[in-house]
């Protein structure tokens, strides 16, 4: 009797599994927004609910209200959609990050990095979203710039929707400038007046160094990249299989750094830094230069507790290029094509609207939040939603606006990151980190072997 | 007396039926595995499924949300990759200097401490305390004392009319200076286990040794290394393969790959593979190779330690 009633249990749990499995695959993306009767715009009768991530931890009380907010003015508009959120002090660590991928514990819609786009399809983890991303549901579409989108597309499909993006500059400290006798409203632009205006904040003494740089942590190669983007170089071919930066100009971002620090002095003895390293330090005024984002000043300003007037920024040296960076929101592949229309609704309402969610500059300001910094950026220049976003930057800005003049100035082409460039970036973490700790480092033998190293790791993609 | 009369037949007729002793002897086992089952599923789950994993995972590759058989193709993969040789360079390399270092100089230690006959369990607290600080802290810290110009190193170097050192910032000294740290960080828990076997030692030992004129160092080389001899061969193999596995010091100290790679361990790369180049095949594949290393390094050690008890 226990054993017939114990296979009428398990018959029913197979049966239920089987009807579960029948349903999810009925619920995919992909499926539904083939039919014909398709239609991308979220019915407002439909309940759903959606949960995502990266929302302002608790140590952000301002952001925090701001993001509740939101979601109340969301929901008058959409009162059928719940969203859940999960709040986070750092919107993506690369280790928990990659083991949610694996354990399909992302939600719903979740936060990534530009750079992360291969590791997230190979996962298998996104959905396409390409049908449900139309003027009609995406309200400034033409707006954003092709550029920025073409970032998160694979074979022509569509996996995400920017959240902020960047192009890379020169950071630097307009008080430390003015204390070496160097006017701040005229910042250098080339190699060569970085190297002198180095040496001569170098000469403050007091542990006043003139220019930093990464060469650890895949970030060294991360920033060689950038500097050789601002030169005019690229990391690899154009067909992506073979290195490209064993040329003059590669040599030429190497050599900058090696003469600023073992022969003009600009640089200090102190190396190995990595990400947080040259913020604090020129947060604390004990820093002149060094290559970053926009963001950056956000960080020395609300975490560091730097003076905003203090910070200022020039375009990449030699101004040919810059690296493009930035952040997105993926929809996971599981999601139901109403939990995928939600998402955009909210993305739409919240990230890609002048004047509100994270461009409502009248309500940072309010809440004391830093606002007049030079990204995001993702709309094209002269359009709309451009334009309304200067003007409504301009009207409530608490940074000085006058500082990022010489980085808006000029328009370097926008570069994206090579392929496998973590693994790229890796090897030349080790070309750097020689020309800043090795006085005896050979340029062109470190260059010959990153060429080979890269072509390794190209050869295995 | 009744009593006992009454209970004898009872156990006459208990030997007398093997089926209920075996059924009682089942109930007892029953109990026992049942107080294993916790720690069974524990290992399974999160020490023997996740090897399994490990093993299967080094012969796939996954792309696009496609996992396919790739035979011994992430194993050629790592070893083309010029990082692999220099990683395990570094990580030999880094044992032996923990070996000469975090082996004898927590030993040492202990004899000192086991000397002292007063203020010896205040001295055991200091040798134990840094064990007691997170390990981040403590790398933080050793990266303070290394900065080359306000570290606290070469300010004592300085002190005393001494070149400073570069430490973490050249290639030639990232990897010593790890190793410093490492063994400070971690030499408390070393040091009390050698304590805890020299206070073992029977005092009667010393005692004749010193009759017969031995001076400190016969009485450590005869009395006190014969006798903590089983405990040394543990730690030896214990340390071993701890060291093989160092991470979190480079990883703080020195970013991970420290100057030229000066400091890229097998364990780091593994790291990479997995978590900043998303090739969890790779990662595997290293992970299998360095747990055949050590179990062929561990099972060689028992082996000869086994031979040299013999003979």
């Amino acid at each position: 009797m226990i054993r017939t009633r114990a296979a009428v249990v398990v018959l029913a749990a197979v049966a239920v599994a089987a009807a579960a499995c029948g349903g999810s695959s009925d619920k995919k993306s992909g499926d539904a927004s083939a039919s014909p009767s398709f239609n991308p715009v979220l019915d407002k009768n439909a309940k759903v609910t959606i949960s995502i991530d990266c929302a302002p931890a608790a140590n952000k009380p301002v952001e925090t209200k701001q993001w509740t907010d939101d979601i109340a003015a969301f929901h008058q508009i959409y009162p059928n959609v719940t969203i859940n959120s999960k709040p986070m002090s750092k919107c993506e660590d690369p280790a928990p990050f990659t083991a949610q991928l694996k354990g399909h514990t992302e939600t719903d819609v979740f936060y990534t990095y530009f750079t992360d786009k291969n590791q997230v399809l190979d996962s298998g983890e996104a959905a396409d979203i390409t049908k449900y991303v139309t003027p009609q549901t995406v309200t400034n579409l033409k707006d954003i710039q092709p550029a920025i989108l073409d970032i998160n597309r694979d074979n022509g499909k569509l996996y995400a929707l920017p959240r902020t993006n960047y192009t890379m500059g020169l950071v630097y400290d307009r008080a430390v400038f003015k204390k070496a006798g160097l006017n701040p409203d005229q910042p250098p632009t080339t190699w060569a007046d970085i190297a002198t205006d180095a040496a001569a904040i170098a000469k403050l003494g007091g542990g006043v160094n003139g220019y930093a740089d990464y060469s650890a942590n895949n970030v060294g190669g991360w920033h060689f990249t950038a500097e050789l983007y601002g030169l005019g170089g690229r990391m690899v071919s154009q067909d992506g299989t073979k290195a490209a930066f064993n040329t003059d100009q590669g040599k030429q971002v190497l050599q900058n750094l090696y003469d600023m620090r073992w022969k003009t002095g600009g640089i200090g003895s102190t190396q190995m830094i990595k990400w947080g390293d040259p913020q604090a330090a020129m947060a604390a005024g004990k820093l002149g230069m060094y290559i970053g984002a926009p963001d950056d000043i956000t960080y020395m300003v609300q975490t560091l507790k730097g003076k905003a007037a203090d910070f200022g920024m020039a375009p990449m040296p030699g101004g040919q290029g810059a690296l493009v960076g930035g952040d997105d929101y993926y929809f996971k592949k599981t999601d139901t094509p109403d939990q995928i229309k939600a998402g955009i609704a909210w993305i739409n309402f919240k990230l890609l609207t002048p004047g509100k969610g994270q461009f409502q500059y009248d309500r940072n300001k309010t809440g004391g939040l830093p606002v007049g910094l030079p990204e995001p950026e993702f709309f094209i220049q002269g359009s709309p939603s451009q334009k309304a976003d200067d003007a409504n930057k301009q009207a409530s800005a608490t940074l000085p606006i006058a500082n990022f003049q010489p980085f808006l100035a000029v328009s370097p082409t926008p570069v994206v990151e090579p392929p496998a460039a973590q693994e790229i970036y890796k090897v030349l973490d080790n070309a750097m980190s020689a020309v800043l700790t090795d006085k005896n480092a050979d340029i062109p033998k470190l260059l010959s072997k990153a060429e080979t190293d890269v072509n390794t790791v190209l050869a295995n993609q | 007396m009744t009593d006992i009369l009454e209970s004898r037949p009872a156990v006459a007729v208990s030997r007398g039926k093997p089926r209920a002793r075996r059924r009682g002897r089942a109930r007892r086992s029953l109990q026992g595995y049942l107080f294993l089952l916790g720690a069974v599923l524990c290992f399974a789950l999160f020490s023997w499924y996740p090897m399994v994993r490990e093993f299967i995972m080094a012969f796939q590759r996954t792309k696009r949300g496609r996992t396919t058989w790739v035979g011994w193709d992430n194993l050629h993969r790592i070893m083309a990759d010029p990082a692999f040789w220099q990683a395990w360079r570094n990580t030999v390399t880094f044992t032996v200097l923990a070996l000469i270092l975090g082996f004898a100089v927590p030993f040492f230690v202990a004899v000192l401490l086991n000397e002292f006959r007063h203020g010896q369990a205040y001295l055991r607290i200091l040798v134990f305390l840094p064990v007691m600080l997170p390990q981040v802290a403590s790398a933080l810290l050793f990266r303070y004392f290394y900065d080359p110009k306000y570290g606290l190193f070469n300010q004592i170097l300085h002190f005393f009319q001494l070149p400073g050192s570069a430490w973490l910032s050249s290639k030639d000294t990232a990897l010593l200076s790890v190793v410093i740290a490492a063994t400070w960080m971690n030499m408390g828990s070393a040091t009390l286990i050698y304590l805890a076997a020299l206070q073992g030692i029977p005092g009667e030992l010393y005692e004749a040794a010193e009759l017969d004129g031995a001076g400190l160092w016969r009485r450590i080389w005869h009395v006190t290394i014969p006798q903590t001899r089983m405990i040394l061969s543990l730690m030896l193999l214990l340390q071993v393969v701890a060291t093989m596995q160092m991470f979190t010091e480079a990883y703080m100290l020195t970013g991970g790959s420290g100057p030229q790679g000066s400091t890229l361990t097998v364990v780091y790369l593994i790291y990479n593979y997995a978590f900043n180049f998303n090739n969890f095949g790779s990662a595997a594949a290293l992970g299998v190779v360095m747990l055949l290393v050590l179990g062929a390094f561990s099972g060689v050690y028992l082996w000869l330690e086994r031979r040299v008890k013999e003979a």
